[in-house]
């Protein structure tokens, strides 16, 4: 079985002062902390569980530039066989469309069984990209997958649906499903396992590799374009409470008090 | 000024309409600047529903069929841009929810729109459709454009963002019933819908909630958290990283993925205040939030607010509560 799995790197900004950079456009970079996008991860987990159950490749692709190596490292480290960097100045600032784009040249050219993408990116959010990218594969897809079998040429997939309530489907592959996290325990990936893969060359392709015209991604084949980026206002509504530990639990105590919690 | 036509897609859960139905018949109200307000509704034996949405919309266009028993993305996609071929709405509007984020990146491709996802606002503007949403796990908002094009736009559009009129404005619509045996391809052979199971502790029924989240890094630490509930008489709830390590059981999740709470007190510590993990939160509870980053977006939906680490102030505050006890 050929998997493909498609990763993107994305800063963890849970516990960083997120400052908006001088274009407006994007946030400062410098101190931010980079990783697997959370989504992917559980991805891959499934591509290489499925490969090391019914045997074949897991190849992980990435769109992004010179430092977005790593994740595919980092995927080689978990058990991909192979791995494909997208990079070219030209793909630079592309939407959810534009990624679609540049995954599906790359995908449309090689065996595809299974595609596997994340839910949703943590920093764009948007929960786009797997499913364009099925439609321009012309496969079917199934969104949000918490469970994940293959038999034969066909792929039994549990998702979630309306109303906090989960629902089974069938679909012949190939088929593309988006991960949902919690499908499984992705391993651990230790220092040494990077090493191990150190050396591996890892293929790049730009544009022109992919016979794609750069117009059509990228800022200037964006169909959504961002103006700006600005901080919502910060705990607009909430007392923040004040002083040391003793005395903020104090008033704490008092507020939950008031509101008959206690 | 120049009116436009909007599609909405109505959502269902379990027969009922959701709430995000008359939020985006609002919103399409005002997008339009006049224009008419169409709804596509799909499912089997739809009963009066189709009527009741003519007080909202101009044009309600009905697929009731037999395959539609079981919603099915794809197969909505298909249905949807036949609808919106015909149509040519200015925009379609979906709501953004586990459903729609199944189908709307489909219905992009198929349509050729651009597609706009989990937006708080929308506005019309000389360039197309703006809209506002969140990045950064909600740490950063985004004015975004989708450049105009002939084919009209797509937006998802985040359940509980945008205000529902008080009162629909008696639109006096139309029903439209669609065919759908000719549209419908099967795409997914459904198996069956997995009811979660009941527990042996009901979050939904709790008055007060102390909810944790992925800040309480390790699975022992629970144990502050299951001790300051105790300390209060109230349940122990979470967020959903915390049930993806397998450290608390499904049903102790809140969230659009998770269950539905509406205790009178929510205390979430180490929570980042996701819009999935707070979609959950219903009925107005007072809530205090614990956590470590000044900036977490949960202190823009607490009332009050502790910037602090939660392994100093969970204990204080046990330990103070057992003193007030006695
Ligand atoms: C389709 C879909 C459905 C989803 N459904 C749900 C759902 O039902 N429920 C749900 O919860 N999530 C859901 N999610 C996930 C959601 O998007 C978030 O990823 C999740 O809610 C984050 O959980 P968290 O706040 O615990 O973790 P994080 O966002 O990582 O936040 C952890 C917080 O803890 C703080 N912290 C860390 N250490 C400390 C400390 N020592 N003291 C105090 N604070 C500390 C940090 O500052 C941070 O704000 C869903 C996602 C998708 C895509
Ligand atoms: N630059 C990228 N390279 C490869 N895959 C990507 C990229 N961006 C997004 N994806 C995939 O698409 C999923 C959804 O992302 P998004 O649509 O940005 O929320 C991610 O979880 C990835 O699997």
């Amino acid at each position: 079985m050929e998997i493909i799995v498609c990763i993107k790197r994305v800063p963890d900004v849970s516990e960083v002062e997120v400052e908006i950079d001088r274009t407006g456009q994007g946030i400062e970079e410098t101190d931010l902390v980079y990783g697997i996008n959370e989504w992917d991860n559980f991805a891959i987990e499934a591509a290489v569980q499925l490969k090391e159950t019914h045997g074949g490749r897991v190849t992980a692709i990435t769109v992004g530039g010179e430092d977005d190596e790593e994740v595919l490292r980092r995927a080689m480290a978990m058990g991909a066989d192979e791995a494909l960097h997208l990079k070219d100045p030209a793909f630079e600032n592309s939407d959810g469309y534009g990624i679609a784009t540049i995954l599906h040249k790359a995908i449309t050219a090689r065996p595809h069984d299974l595609v596997l993408t994340g839910a949703i990116s943590g920093d764009v959010g948007s929960g786009h990209v797997g499913g364009m990218l099925a439609a321009k594969l012309g496969i079917r897809q199934v969104a949000l997958a918490t469970d994940l079998t293959v038999e034969r040429s066909r792929a039994t997939v549990r998702h979630e649906v309306e109303g906090g309530l989960e629902r089974v489907v069938e679909l012949d592959l190939p088929a593309l499903v988006t991960v949902q996290t919690g499908i499984n325990e992705p391993r651990y990936v230790s220092i040494r396992g990077i090493r191990k893969v150190s050396g591996m060359e890892i293929p790049v392709a730009s544009a022109s590799d992919l016979g794609l015209d750069p117009a059509t991604v990228g800022r200037e084949g964006a169909r959504v374009i961002t103006e700006e980026l600005f901080l919502p206002p910060r705990g607009e509504g909430a007392e923040m409470l004040e002083g040391d530990d003793e005395e903020m639990v104090d008033t704490l105590i008092e507020r939950l008090r008031e509101h008959g919690g206690l | 000024m120049s009116t436009r036509t909007i599609l909405v897609l109505v959502e269902r859960t379990k027969g009922q309409l959701e709430d995000s139905a008359l939020e985006l018949a609002s919103e399409a109200r005002r997008l339009s600047g006049g224009g008419p307000v169409h709804a596509a509704v799909t499912g089997n034996g739809l009963g009066d529903l189709p009527g009741r949405l003519t007080e909202w919309f101009d044009q309600v266009h009905v697929f009731d069929d037999l395959q539609l028993n079981e919603p099915d993305g794809e197969a909505t996609a298909e249905l949807l841009f036949a609808l919106i071929d015909r149509e040519r709405p200015w925009a379609t509007l979906i709501p953004h929810t586990n459903n729609g984020m199944d189908l709307a990146p489909v219905l992009a491709v198929k349509a050729d729109c651009p597609l706009i996802a989990d937006c708080l606002s929308l506005a019309a503007t000389e360039e197309g459709l703006s809209a506002v949403r969140t990045v950064y796990g909600g740490k950063v908002h985004a004015r975004v454009t989708a450049r105009a094009t002939d084919k009209g736009f797509i937006a998802t559009v985040r359940p509980g963002s945008c205000a529902a009129d008080p009162t629909a404005p008696g639109a006096g619509g139309t029903v439209v019933p669609e065919t759908v045996s000719e549209l419908l391809v099967p795409h997914r052979r459904f198996v069956e819908t997995l009811i979660p199971e009941a527990g042996a502790v009901d979050i939904t029924q709790a008055e007060v909630l102390v909810a944790v989240g992925r800040g309480i890094e390790e699975e022992e630490n629970l144990e502050i958290i299951k001790s300051l509930a105790e300390a209060l008489g109230a349940e122990v709830a979470c967020s959903r990283p915390v049930v993806d390590k397998n450290w608390l059981p499904k049903n102790h999740q809140v969230g659009t993925s998770g269950l539905t709470v509406k205790p009178r007190i929510y205390i979430a510590a180490g929570i980042s205040g996701s819009f999935q993990h707070m979609g959950g939160l219903k009925g107005g509870p007072f809530i205090a939030a614990i956590n470590k980053d000044p900036a977490a977006p949960i202190f823009g939906v607490a009332d009050v607010g502790i910037v602090g680490d939660l392994f100093d102030i969970i204990p204080l505050l046990e330990e103070k509560i057992r003193e007030l006890k006695g």
